[in-house]
């Protein structure tokens, strides 16, 4: 088959696009380890994250797991992730978003007793918007349906 | 189609075109925008965990959706140029970065201002804000790169390969956040199903981005016309309709 100058360029522009894309899908997957953002404790009971050095702990913060000391900045909490939990203890301000239930991501080490010591804690949000009445009568769906439910605050 | 097609790749026909077009453009998106901003930031109810924070959706979303549809436009008139040898698609391309730069540097900025009050941070390297960065560099080393040649032709055609690389880095924006754990949250209305968005918050948030698609078309027909008129600064037909209008 002979190919036209245009069909030439065609299939030209077509192989930088599948090669490059094949880079990149390659080098992606070959980096996954070290562009995981964030540890889920399930990952840290497995033994996966790393002991020696600051990484990222990301999960849910444990209804009523929240412990402030008085007189200090001092707090210690639980994050989850439904099937392990670290607790973790920082000493800061916390984001406005930060309470039970929330999704948070903190920065900092594990010590060797097992607690995640954090030097800077995040709030992660979810992807829904509602307003507040419609949030409300989803908890008490919620609520009905699960009487045992955690108390929310 | 293919008529068309031609005709439309005509500079005179272009440039007539762009010049009947852009008013329409601009005059619907700036009335999409004028009543999508009224919409988000006074009917539109609070949200009820980030209350009236989150209404910064409104500009961040649609800019940060445009980020990456620019680059689209761009990639795939560069491709149209450089297989089909079409001088103007190439003008397109050339047209659409700064465009789409200047989104991008928009979704940045207000994720930057969204983030300190919600999260807690100014900048975090989370997958998805370090993507749009690159997405940015991109922008910025496309138009470096046009800048560095004196001829057009050999800009056109060195440029439009980085355009045609670069749209890689696209789905890695998009789907950023489904592929690794981050900080920033899942898609919200660029999804498939149902969006995780009450009606009465979104229509704002899909008005707003007709707004910005509309607003785009307008400047990008502008600067397709000073493109052409850079471009075909010799051609006798260009003198006739500038001494006619």
């Amino acid at each position: 088959m002979t190919m036209t100058p245009r069909r030439r360029r065609m299939v030209l522009v077509g192989l930088i696009l599948l090669g490059v894309s094949g880079a990149a899908a390659f080098a992606l997957t070959a980096f996954q380890d070290n562009l995981l953002y964030y540890y889920p404790p399930s990952d840290i009971a497995a033994g996966k994250a790393p002991a020696d050095r600051v990484f990222r702990l990301g999960g849910m913060v444990e209804e009523g797991s929240v412990k402030r000391d008085t007189g200090s900045m001092e707090v210690r909490f639980v994050v989850t992730d439904y099937q392990k939990d670290v607790t973790v203890s920082y000493s800061g301000v916390l984001p406005d978003l930060f309470r039970d239930g929330q999704g948070v991501i903190a920065r900092g080490q594990l010590r060797a007793d097992g607690v995640f010591v954090a030097h800077e804690v995040l709030a992660k949000h979810d992807e829904n918007y509602m307003p507040p009445q419609v949030a409300e009568s989803l908890r008490k769906q919620h609520q009905q349906k699960a009487p045992a439910a955690t108390p929310s605050t | 189609m293919w008529l068309w097609f031609h005709k439309l790749s005509s500079p005179p026909y272009a440039y007539r075109m762009a010049t009947l077009l852009r008013p329409w453009f601009f005059w619907t998106a700036l009335a999409l925008i004028v009543f999508a901003a009224y919409g988000g930031l006074v009917l539109a109810p609070p949200d009820y965990q980030q209350k009236d924070a989150f209404r910064i959706i409104y500009v961040h979303a649609p800019a940060a959706i445009m980020s990456l549809q620019v680059y689209v436009v761009m990639a795939i008139a560069a491709a149209v140029g450089v297989i089909w040898r079409i001088k103007l698609a190439h003008a397109v391309a050339a047209a659409c970065a700064p465009v789409g730069a200047a989104f991008t540097v928009v979704a940045l900025a207000t994720g930057s201002i969204y983030g300190k009050p919600m999260w807690g941070t100014w900048w975090e390297w989370d997958p998805r804000i370090t993507s749009e960065l690159i997405q940015l560099f991109l922008y910025l080393g496309y138009m470096a790169l046009r800048a560095s040649f004196d001829d057009t032709q050999r800009a056109d055609r060195a440029s439009a390969i980085l355009a045609i690389v670069g749209v890689v880095n696209v789905p890695i924006v998009k789907y950023s956040v489904v592929w690794w754990n981050s900080l920033h949250q899942a898609p919200t209305i660029s999804k498939i199903g149902k969006p995780s968005i009450e009606l009465s918050m979104a229509w704002p948030l899909y008005t707003m981005l007709l707004g910005f698609m509309l607003y785009f078309a307008a400047v990008l027909c502008d600067r397709v016309r000073s493109e052409i008129l850079r471009r075909e600064r010799n051609a006798n037909w260009l003198v006739e309709t500038v001494k006619t209008s």
